[in-house]
């Protein structure tokens, strides 16, 4: 009998699912039911979780296919809080565009499942139909807007190419299946010296696959359309949390069945990450939708957190995952700022509506300051420490040429960003923006803000979580 | 007559693979060819791991199958659904005028 104990959080998840579907299927006008539900649903989720992780030690499941240690438990957590601030900070712009229903908070649910199942995968298959459900339910909240011309062409998009990642990817799978003779991660791994050459092939596929999920350079191209489309919640979502649990399976799929052929894949995570790294930087400079900025600067940040996967040491995945755990937290409150410029029912989201913010808002503008100063990686803001760490554990492997790569675009990145505080505080001030704000957006703006400000009184703390991890 | 082995089974699935890669790129008319193009891959994946399975003597591949064919109709809806949802709003799925996100 195996120890259905250590999926309980997946089961639980998805049998809640099932019952907010019947319960929002016959029940009229539940829909803010179903939110606060889905909201004490993911914390319930993420306790469980949370006590999985004490004591836990490496257990694998139904025939090997699903692995249960502390990397996934803590990964899981991270995912569901994330999922559970934007769902939290989203309900007011909802209620704006009158799209508060019962789907929403059941999408994400099943999305959050979908990488629940792909970080805990340790075979192919499991991990295909947990990317699959993820991205089935994403490609419906991308159009989730659907009265919207922009957010159907958003999701349109979106569904194109990542259906055509996904058949990329499910390419290389079969490829490795061939020439290994098993889709299990384990069974892979003892297989590699078999026939190098059609394995690289399938490597690389997957990795083509994996790359246009995290939207790293030259896969990106889906990411300012679908960002700048979908609802600005959704983009919360999308620059958040996907990209958490896609950087796990990266991490996962590299170094336990291809940790040999280390140096076939190594070059190509460089080049991935050289190229996100200076794109992002470069691209955003001309950008007019803040979106879309963030999605420039999304792709950046994704470049940092896969130099430090390409370094090949334990210090270097570690790295990368305090990067991706930084980068959601600023996002977040970067988020809240843009989801607080609201006057008279619409939303403003072009970079000329920041100016002059700091006439009216100060504390709004202070904070996003703060966010932003982060983002560009100035000392002593979390954002730095999150560079730092990864610069450290690439210079540690040698790598010096993708080191001062990423010093050089973070020079160039700085620029964007100095430019946003500039108009905010040196230009002409415009009409007011609306002061009444829910709980949960001041919540988090303040929260983040914070926890970026006084990051460097405790930086122990996150390292001492992380270092626990431990793959090779 | 030549014996007809795995090579020839993959080298089909390679078209396959092409065939649908290129449908993609290439077609600037109709957003059903780009759905037709996702089903064309995903097929050719279909007939590797099936060819594999029965030259390895393991089942696995075939089980893979199964679960490909059915997130492939799951996806096809998906996407069937948000066809609909754009023609309603722009009037058009030509491939040349879903310009409107851009920059």
């Amino acid at each position: 009998m195996e120890n259905l104990q250590l999926v309980l959080p997946e089961i639980f998840l998805s049998l809640s699912i099932m019952f907010l579907l019947i319960l929002g299927a016959f029940k009229k006008d539940s829909s803010k039911l179903i939110h606060n539900l889905s909201l004490s649903l993911l914390i319930v989720t993420a306790t469980i979780s949370f006590n999985e992780t004490i004591g836990i030690s490496e257990t694998k499941l139904f025939n090997n296919s699903v692995i249960i240690d502390y990397f996934s438990s803590l990964m899981k957590i991270i995912t569901l809080l994330a999922a559970f601030l934007v769902l939290t900070i989203s309900s007011n712009y909802l209620k704006t565009f009158q799209i508060f229903k019962i789907e929403y908070p059941i999408l994400i649910l099943s999305s959050v499942l979908g990488m629940m199942v792909m970080i805990s995968s340790n075979d192919l298959i499991v991990f295909y139909m947990g990317l699959e459900l993820q991205s089935l339910a994403l490609y419906v909240l991308a159009t989730f807007n659907r009265d919207q011309l922009n957010s159907s062409e958003a999701g349109l998009k979106y569904f194109v190419l990542s259906a055509l990642s996904s058949g990329l990817l499910l390419y290389g799978c079969s490829l490795i299946y061939g020439f290994t003779g098993s889709t299990n991660f384990n069974l892979i791994a003892n297989q590699l010296n078999s026939n190098e050459y059609a394995l690289t092939f399938g490597i690389v596929f997957i990795l083509v696959g994996l790359a246009f999920k995290i939207s790293a350079v030259p896969f990106h191209m889906w990411a300012p359309d679908v960002y700048e489309g979908s609802p600005t919640s959704v983009t919360l979502f999308f620059t958040m949390v996907p990209k958490i649990a896609a950087l796990t399976v990266f991490i996962r799929f590299l170094y336990v069945p291809f940790l040999n052929l280390i140096d076939q894949w190594q070059m190509i995570l460089i080049f991935l990450s050289i190229a996100s790294m200076l794109f992002g930087a470069v691209a955003a400079i001309g950008q007019t939708n803040l979106k879309r900025l963030v999605a420039y600067s999304s792709i950046g940040h994704v470049g940092y957190a896969l130099a430090g996967v390409a370094a090949g040491t334990n210090d270097g995945i570690q790295s990368s995952i305090m990067y991706i755990t930084i980068y959601v937290l600023m996002n977040l409150g970067l988020f809240s700022c843009l989801l607080m410029l609201k006057r008279d029912n619409q939303y403003y989201e072009k970079i000329d509506d920041l100016s002059g913010l700091s006439k009216n808002h100060p504390m709004l503008s202070l904070s996003l300051l703060i966010i932003l100063f982060s983002l560009a990686g100035i000392p002593p803001l979390a954002g730095f420490f999150a560079k730092f760490y990864v610069f450290k554990a690439v210079i540690e492997q040698s790598m010096y040429f993708l080191a001062i790569v990423g010093l050089l675009s973070t020079v160039v990145a700085a620029f964007y960003y100095l430019r946003l505080i500039k108009i905010m505080y040196f230009d002409e001030h415009k009409e007011k923006y609306d002061t009444e704000h829910g709980f949960w957006l001041k919540f988090s703006l303040t929260a983040s803000t914070v926890l970026i400000l006084i990051y460097f009184i405790f930086p122990s703390q996150l390292v001492e979580v992380v270092s626990r991890i431990n793959i090779i | 007559m030549i014996e007809i082995g795995l090579g020839h089974y993959l080298t089909l699935g390679a078209i396959i693979f092409s065939i649908g890669i290129i449908g993609i790129f290439l077609n600037r008319k109709n957003i059903i060819v780009i759905l037709m193009s996702i089903e064309l891959i995903l097929l050719a994946v279909n007939i590797n791991l099936v060819s594999f399975s029965i030259y390895l003597g393991d089942l696995t591949g075939q089980v893979f199958t199964l679960f490909i064919l059915t997130v492939a109709a799951a996806e096809a809806a998906i996407g069937l659904a948000i066809i609909v949802v754009y023609f309603r709003n722009s009037g058009t799925i030509r491939v040349e005028e879903i310009d409107k996100l851009k920059g």
